[in-house]
């Protein structure tokens, strides 16, 4: 039996170990911040794609300062705006690692930019996580870690699995006609998908490629409505697909089928001509892609900051997954090794695999490529949502024939 | 070998395209052949326009053809403020070029700052709205801007030859020193043509609203070609502008249609630099 004073004494304790706990669990991050540098096309026409990346990180930056930050320190995004030029992008970033002297890299948006920075990290064997590079035969630098995750030969899988969905219908399609533009990871594809399209037996009806910036569709559309394929691979970038179909319908044709490749999400789902369309992706918020690590907690604050930021289509999709993916393999390699030094995270990334938002990741192939992840989306009520392969297919849909 | 249905479309294309690339030159023309203004901030202002017509649009529902109405003047009297910097300021020709190159930039952060850099797109009941000539097709936005560019045209060149305005004008930029001696009041002019140059910006951007998704960057877009259309017409010529914008678009539009797509850009520059090896005086 204990005495009164005692009882008193174990509950203060027990108070006190209570408190003690909560306050570790909510501790604000202390002591000089970890400083994380990286660019993104904040003005440019890569810019509104952009933009989704720079939500997703700083969501991810607040979200992780909101907990711990990295090792108990705060975390410090330096972002600096590459204007969407990879000549920039290169400046930039020597500035982050020599003038700034930030701790750790993120990657810039898209392909030109990531492969400019590439080589400054390299020079200086910093670790660089990026998001959205397209042309993984030339990261060879072998402590970059992608979390676009198309494998080693996307320019051979994202077809094959396009092309796959599209076998499986009631109609497949006998005839292929591919426009493309010119930008380097749009063009490696889709000249991959030209080839994979020959290999099936399928003819290829036409195969164009335009500069990036076309301003004129009315001749393109011409063109493709000239050539009347069975199936149209858009090699898009941002609005490419949009201004395309509408050029087409101007002329009265709408293509039975059409895949893009890279397009902004939200005016090609919300177009009156893109309903049907095809893209390809590695999330979309419907089952079971709410069920990977970060979905629940991550999707809500991205829709909620993208709806302030007039975002037309505010939702998770592969552009803002990939970046919460970028930020996530960040966080588990500095976590997992309680260190910030590039070449011992570097080591870590490489021979681990970390579930992310977009699945698990890992780097152990050819040039740090794992697994290709990607799936094929269509454009149904409004709204992308998985259609192939089937067993990602969102609850209750499938690959809606024209 | 391409199908005549497809030249005669890529040639229907070409000319709307042309119109637009007019339409968008006819200011700039004027404001560098009259008042020996480089006016880069031109193009800001269309594009500022285009996010106007889409903001009324979308938020209050107002017709393109109302918002316009609002516009123009609206412009009219902001291309007089801008000339009224640039008096007080006494930017020549050269110096034009760097003030105004800073203007667009200021205008485009602002556009960004405001609307995003997310793109934009002003839907419409007409937006793909075609008319059919036996196998081709006429869109009819794109058709609009093009009568609206050679009606203009044609008006300024009036205006501008036939009106004592117009002739005061042609004649301070010929020469000043004469002109100001025969009771020429050539600063009153300047601005009067300042904010009809802005006003025609106003009228580009309304249809460039309804006819092309809004990017902030899409003002450097549209630059270089503009800049070929202008010198190939020949400076403050607005036929000559409108039949260069032709020109240009249906060079380019062929070349998509019968080459390839790829090729497009170069064609201005091309056109440009041919026709300068022909007539070296041409700026």
């Amino acid at each position: 039996m204990l005495a009164p004073w005692q009882i008193g004494l174990r509950g203060a304790l027990a108070w006190l170990l209570i408190v003690a706990f909560a306050a570790t669990a909510v501790a604000a991050p202390s002591g000089q911040p970890i400083r994380i540098g990286s660019t993104l096309a904040l003005t440019g026409p890569l810019a509104p794609t952009a933009l989704l990346h720079k939500i997703a990180g700083e969501i991810y930056i607040e979200e992780l300062n909101k907990a711990n930050g990295l090792l108990g320190r705060p975390v410090e995004w330096v972002l600096l705006d590459d204007q969407s030029k990879p000549d920039v992008t290169r400046s930039l970033y020597e500035k982050l690692v020599t003038v700034d002297k930030v701790d750790l890299l993120m990657g810039p948006y898209a392909t030109s930019g990531i492969l400019a920075a590439m080589g400054v990290a390299q020079r200086y064997q910093k670790v660089f996580i990026h998001h959205s590079f397209g042309m993984p035969h030339l990261a060879k630098y072998d402590m970059h870690f992608p979390t676009a995750a198309f494998g080693f030969e996307p320019n051979v899988t994202l077809p094959t699995t396009v092309f796959n969905a599209l076998a499986a219908t009631s109609q497949p399609p006998k005839t292929v006609a591919i426009l493309t533009s010119k930008f380097p990871s749009a063009q490696f594809q889709s000249n991959g998908a030209r080839e994979v399209a020959e290999k099936r037996g399928l003819k290829v009806v036409l195969y164009l490629e335009y500069e990036f910036g076309t301003r004129d569709w009315g001749a393109l559309a011409a063109r493709v409505k000239d050539a009347k394929p069975d199936f149209l691979w858009v090699g898009a970038l941002g609005l490419d697909g949009n201004q395309l179909l509408e050029a087409m319908k101007k002329l009265d044709y709408a293509p039975p089928r059409h895949f893009h490749l890279f397009p902004a999400p939200g005016p090609l789902a919300l177009a009156p001509d893109g309903k049907l369309a095809l893209s390809s992706t590695v999330f979309e918020e419907h089952p079971p892609f709410m069920t990977n690590p970060g979905a629940v907690r991550l999707v809500p604050l991205f829709v909620e900051r993208a709806t302030k930021a007039n975002v037309p289509y505010p939702h998770v999709d592969t552009q803002a997954a990939g970046s919460f993916a970028a930020w996530q393999l960040l966080e588990a390699a500095v976590t997992a090794t309680k260190s910030l030094d590039d070449k011992v995270l570097g080591q870590w990334l490489r021979t681990n695999r970390v579930p992310t938002i977009i699945g698990t990741l890992r780097f152990d192939g050819k040039n740090n490529y794992g697994d290709d992840l990607f799936k094929v989306k269509q454009v149904q009520d409004g709204k992308w949502v998985v259609v192939w392969p089937k067993e990602f297919a969102a609850p209750g849909t499938r690959l809606l024939p024209p | 070998m391409p199908s005549l249905t497809l030249l005669g479309q890529a040639v229907v294309s070409g000319l709307l395209a042309g119109g637009i690339y007019g339409l968008l030159a006819l200011g700039l023309s004027l404001s560098w052949g009259l008042l020996r203004l480089v006016n880069l901030a031109h193009f800001a202002l269309a594009l500022l326009g285009a996010y106007l017509t889409y903001q009324v649009g979308t938020a209050f529902g107002m017709p393109p053809w109302l918002a316009a109405l609002a516009i123009v003047p609206a412009f009219f009297l902001l291309g007089m403020a801008f000339h009224a910097v640039f008096t007080y300021f006494r930017v020549t020709e050269l110096t034009s070029l760097l003030v105004t190159f800073g203007v667009t930039v200021i205008l485009e952060s602002l556009i960004q700052w405001f609307w995003t850099a997310d793109y934009r797109r002003y839907e419409t009941a007409y937006a793909t709205a075609s008319t059919r000539v036996g196998p081709l097709f006429v869109p009819t936005l794109e058709m609009l801007a093009c009568l609206t560019a050679a009606g203009l045209a044609v008006a300024t060149w009036a205006w501008l030859r036939f009106t004592y305005v117009g002739k005061a004008l042609r004649a301070s930029a010929e020469d000043p020193a004469i002109a100001a001696a025969f009771g020429v009041n050539h600063r009153a002019q300047a601005f009067l043509l300042s904010g009809v140059s802005a006003a025609y910006a106003g009228i580009a951007g309304a249809f460039i609203a309804l006819i092309s998704t809004l990017a902030p960057s899409q003002i450097w877009a549209w630059i270089g070609v503009v800049f070929a259309v202008v010198i190939i017409g020949g400076l403050a010529n607005p036929i000559g502008a409108l039949l260069a914008g032709l020109l240009i678009g249906v060079s380019e539009s062929l070349t998509m249609a019968v080459v390839t797509p790829a090729w497009a850009p170069l064609v201005s520059f091309s056109v440009l630099i041919v026709i300068l090896i022909a007539r070296p005086g041409r700026v």
